[in-house]
């Protein structure tokens, strides 16, 4: 009762060796096949190192292995057959590579075994049922033909690839053989592997995949099907791969966590990784130290660190991760609601509104004189300063940048027409964003400055058609902000239900009635100082329908609300 | 739209503009070696594989042993140094060094295009085929996981995702005190422990598609009001050298264009590290006095008067929204950083 190693290397000899050395120390026959690229006097070398351990033996002729090609499987097959051949006390057969380091004691994965005889571990699926590969090719690997080497023969790769998908040329599969695709790295019975390689119509399979693409994932996968008694469809053999489908790579950092992995063996091992080889190389269990196992935990690490790198994270913008416009996930980090027109309406908006919402609420942030940081920062979270100019140079970043920093907490900031008026697309285009207009309520600021009326009515000229381009951006049919246009007006008819509506928005799990009303601004004489600008023949429409002799009460909390029974 | 535009493939026109650039600047690299004295000369022990590292120095006795065992530890196997008129202790320091080779020039360092020129020269005759680093003395590269993974496996895993180099940003560092004061450690990180969590902008300069970042401390500090002479803080240290390539503006960005767009994608965030820049050491204050006066520095220096005389004020440049660095994990949450799917 014993496993055998076969140990497929090509680079790394020495880790090889070494891992081949406490293989066949902890009484395990291991065989040895090295590519054929491997220099003569290195493998010499190597073979010098190894030499007079009756355990270990090597293949002789060395195949050429080069990757996705047949030689790796025909490696396979002549390393089984030698050691078949050679212990005839191999019950099972692991198939491992030479960057591969055990995670655990030999005599845990023997007793294991030894509690499964018939079992065969090896990764499986049918490529009708399983999208198992990524990236690549799936039925293609077995309908088309791959003479061409896709590392050092590319352009001829492709090109056949092309021409045999133009032509429709199909071939057709062995009869009786269900293609299966799955990890390269296997553990067998004895019994199986007789079976395959001694199988009449090995020749016919042989010809047959190899031509297949990647048949080191195909050829055992499927003909394990034909032959074997109780397969168990998975890996004992630990091996992530990244969404280009190469592997990824354990390096000194992941000891904790391949301790606590339920594979017996893990690849591929970065070769420097001392404490890796030092940690985890032994067949005692006060050094390898493993913990409970708990796999899902290293699953979780590397599906996070695809989904990083693939998606990245919403809003953030820098040195590596500059997204194409509209094909990001998410302009700003998080949402954010501006204000236009309240806090000209209202006395005090903000710290108001900070008080109910319990939001950030910051003041005009693009003021042409600086950012109106809340509670007049000059420096704000993540050292944004308040310089104009420096907003200014790019005022969508500024944004992004100020959500990004803040990340977690909603920012709330006013705007108006006589801000920088170069984020309205950006923030109509992000769904992050709650924009709530009053149109025409700035004027109540022009009203009460007392100046000239020549003055005033340039000025409200101005400040209209800004606001008037502002509207017609905010109304585009890619606007994918949360947007509410309001004349002064309208709003004034019932603003405590309009206020309601926002910041049910604002905080939805916490929607409170609201309590305290914000004070509104003194409008007395307002209407007659519009009525006024358009005699001298200044049409302040943004405003709406404002009457001239009009003096709204002071706002009370909205005590009988209408509550929808659900 | 306003967002950050795409970058389009250059049109042809730029692009045969480019080639011819980049010609340009590898016959200027090519002319430069007459200026270079050989001091040292220890390039025959570069081994294939081999991590190198290239850089243009002068007078900075008081960083060279902290840089180079930084470098050493992460695994450059070559130090290939230009010294530039130093007047110090550093040239004797370095011929000492067995992993150093040194030249000298008294040569303009602004008319060596900031020293890209020696560089380009040392790059062409000794890098092509190896990963090189280009760092100036007052930067220490660190990227994710770098205390246990070292150069040679970055490398590796750039090669294995395709990417041709690595882009990093240029952290300012500084000290809690005003500058100028204090002493300077061995341990440029013992003081400077300051830095800027924001706010980096990136955008995309239309002429050719590099990818410029600015932000941070000094625009913060010093450029509050002139932001278009803020630092570009985006630079490409690491690269795996072909000849034919060229730094084009300093090392922030290069040619053949395609190098630049190494991080180009769909949201999607690629392998980055972090230059921590040691520049505001306690002897700050004099060397601004000095390059006042040398008018070296890049870009006009006329106009960065203003700047050096911000220095020799002796600022505190340490703000209440200011973070104390913790390490790279820190830098990775804060975005600065990414490990591109490198865990």
């Amino acid at each position: 009762m014993s496993v055998g190693f076969i140990l497929l290397v090509h680079t790394a000899l020495d880790r090889a060796a070494q891992v081949a050395r406490h293989w066949a120390g902890s009484g395990c026959p291991v065989v040895i096949h090295a590519d054929r690229n491997v220099p003569e006097e290195r493998f010499d070398a190597f073979r010098a190192a190894l030499a007079g351990n009756p355990n270990i033996r090597f293949v002789e002729p060395r195949r050429r292995c080069e990757w996705g090609t047949w030689g790796i499987v025909g490696a396979t097959i002549d390393a089984s057959a030698l050691m078949l051949k050679s212990f005839p006390q191999v019950d099972h057969v692991y198939l491992a590579s030479g960057s591969c380091l055990p995670l655990r004691p030999v005599p845990e994965l023997r007793a294991y075994l030894a509690e499964r005889p018939r079992t065969d571990f090896i990764e499986s699926a049918t490529i009708d049922d399983v999208d198992w590969s990524k990236g690549g090719f799936d039925h293609e690997r077995f309908t088309l033909r791959f003479p061409f080497a896709f590392k050092t023969q590319r352009g001829l790769f492709d090109r056949f690839v092309t021409l045999q998908r133009g032509l429709g040329m199909k071939r057709s599969l062995p009869a009786g053989l269900v293609p299966h695709l799955g990890s390269q790295w296997w553990c067998l019975t004895r019994p199986t592997l007789e079976a395959i390689l001694g199988d009449p119509r090995r020749g016919e399979y042989e010809r047959f995949f190899r031509s297949v693409w990647i048949p080191d994932e195909s050829y055992f996968q499927s003909l394990v099907r034909l032959h074997a008694n109780r397969v168990e469809s998975r890996s004992l053999t630990l091996s992530k791969f990244d969404f280009q489908g190469k592997p990824h790579t354990f390096y000194d950092d992941h000891l904790q966590l391949l301790r606590r992995s339920d594979c017996f063996v893990a690849r591929k091992i970065w070769p420097q990784a001392d404490r890796l080889y030092s940690s985890l190389l032994s067949n005692d269990p006060q050094i390898t130290k493993n913990a409970e196992p708990n796999p899902g935990k290293i699953d979780r690490l590397f599906t996070h660190a695809v989904e990083r790198r693939l998606r990245g994270r919403p809003g953030l913008y820098m040195q590596s991760r500059f997204p194409l416009s509209d094909r990001d996930n998410g302009k700003s980090c998080g949402p954010y609601s501006v204000f236009e027109g309240f806090s000209d309406l209202f006395e005090q908006f903000e710290s108001w509104l900070s008080k109910t919402t319990g939001c950030r609420v910051h003041g005009h942030l693009y003021a042409p004189d600086r950012a109106h940081f809340a509670g007049g920062e000059k420096v704000y979270n993540g050292c944004l300063p308040d310089s104009a100019a420096l907003r200014d140079y790019n005022p969508c970043a500024f944004l992004t940048n100020l959500t990004w920093s803040t990340r977690g907490e909603r920012q709330c900031f006013m705007f108006g027409p006589a801000d920088n008026q170069y984020p309205t697309d950006f923030m109509t285009g992000d769904p992050h964003a709650q924009i709530s207009v009053i149109t025409g309520a700035w004027a109540i600021r022009l009203f009460r400055r007392k100046a000239t009326s020549e003055e005033v009515r340039k000025e409200a000229a101005r400040l209209q058609r800004i606001e008037q381009a502002h509207v017609e951006r905010l109304r585009a049919h890619w606007a994918k902000a949360r947007i509410r246009i309001w004349t002064l007006a309208e709003f004034i008819e019932a603003p405590m239900d309009h206020l309601q509506e926002i910041l049910d928005e604002v905080s939805p799990r916490g929607a409170r009635r609201l309590t305290e009303a914000p004070r509104l601004t003194d409008l007395t004489g307002f209407g007659r100082f519009l009525q006024e600008l358009k005699n001298e023949g200044m049409n302040l429409h943004v405003a709406g329908d404002f009457p001239a002799g009009f003096d709204p009460a002071p706002l009370q909390p909205d005590t009988q609300r209408r509550y929808v029974v659900k | 739209m306003t967002e950050a535009p795409v970058a389009p493939p250059l049109s042809p026109w730029m692009a045969t503009r480019m080639r011819w650039k980049r010609r340009r600047l590898l016959w200027r690299a090519f002319l430069s070696r007459h200026v270079l004295r050989p001091v040292v000369d220890r390039t025959s022990e570069i081994a294939a594989g081999d991590v190198l590292a290239f850089t243009t120095l002068r007078n900075e006795i008081a960083r060279l042993p902290y840089f180079l065992d930084h470098h050493r530890r992460l695994g450059v196997a070559h130090f290939l140094i230009v010294d530039n008129g130093s007047t110090d202790t550093g040239p004797v320091f370095l011929a000492d060094q067995p992993d150093v080779s040194l030249w000298q020039t008294s040569a303009s360092y602004r008319e060596a295009r900031f020293g890209m020129d020696w560089l380009g020269w040392l790059l062409m005759r000794h890098g092509a085929g190896h990963w090189c680093l280009t760092v100036d003395a007052d930067e220490l590269l660190i990227y994710p996981q770098w205390q246990t993974r070292p150069l040679p496996a970055l490398c590796a895993r750039l090669e294995q995702t395709g990417a041709p180099a690595l882009g990093a940003l240029m952290l300012d560092l500084y000290p809690r005190e005003p500058l100028g004061t204090g002493l300077a450690p061995a341990d440029p990180l013992e003081v400077l422990r300051g830095f800027d969590p924001g706010p980096y902008r990136a955008r995309r300069r239309a002429r050719d598609g590099a990818l410029i970042v600015q932000g941070g401390t000094r625009e913060r500090v010093f450029f509050a009001d002139t932001p278009e002479r803020g630092p570009t803080l985006n630079k490409l240290p690491l690269v795996k050298w072909r000849r034919g390539h060229a730094y084009a503006n300093a090392s922030h960005s290069m040619l053949p264009p395609a190098l630049n767009r190494a991080w180009d994608g769909p949201g999607d965030t690629r392998l980055s590290g972090v230059l921590l820049h040691t520049k505001f050491l306690p002897g700050i204050v004099e060397r601004s006095v000095e390059e006042r006066t040398r008018g070296q520095h890049f870009g006009e220096p006329a106009a960065f008067d203003a700047y050096y005389g911000a220095i020799a004020a002796r600022p505190t440049i340490w703000s209440e929204e200011t973070l104390t660095l913790d390490g790279w994990e820190q830098l990775c949450a804060l975005g600065l950083m990414a490990d591109g799917g490198w865990r």
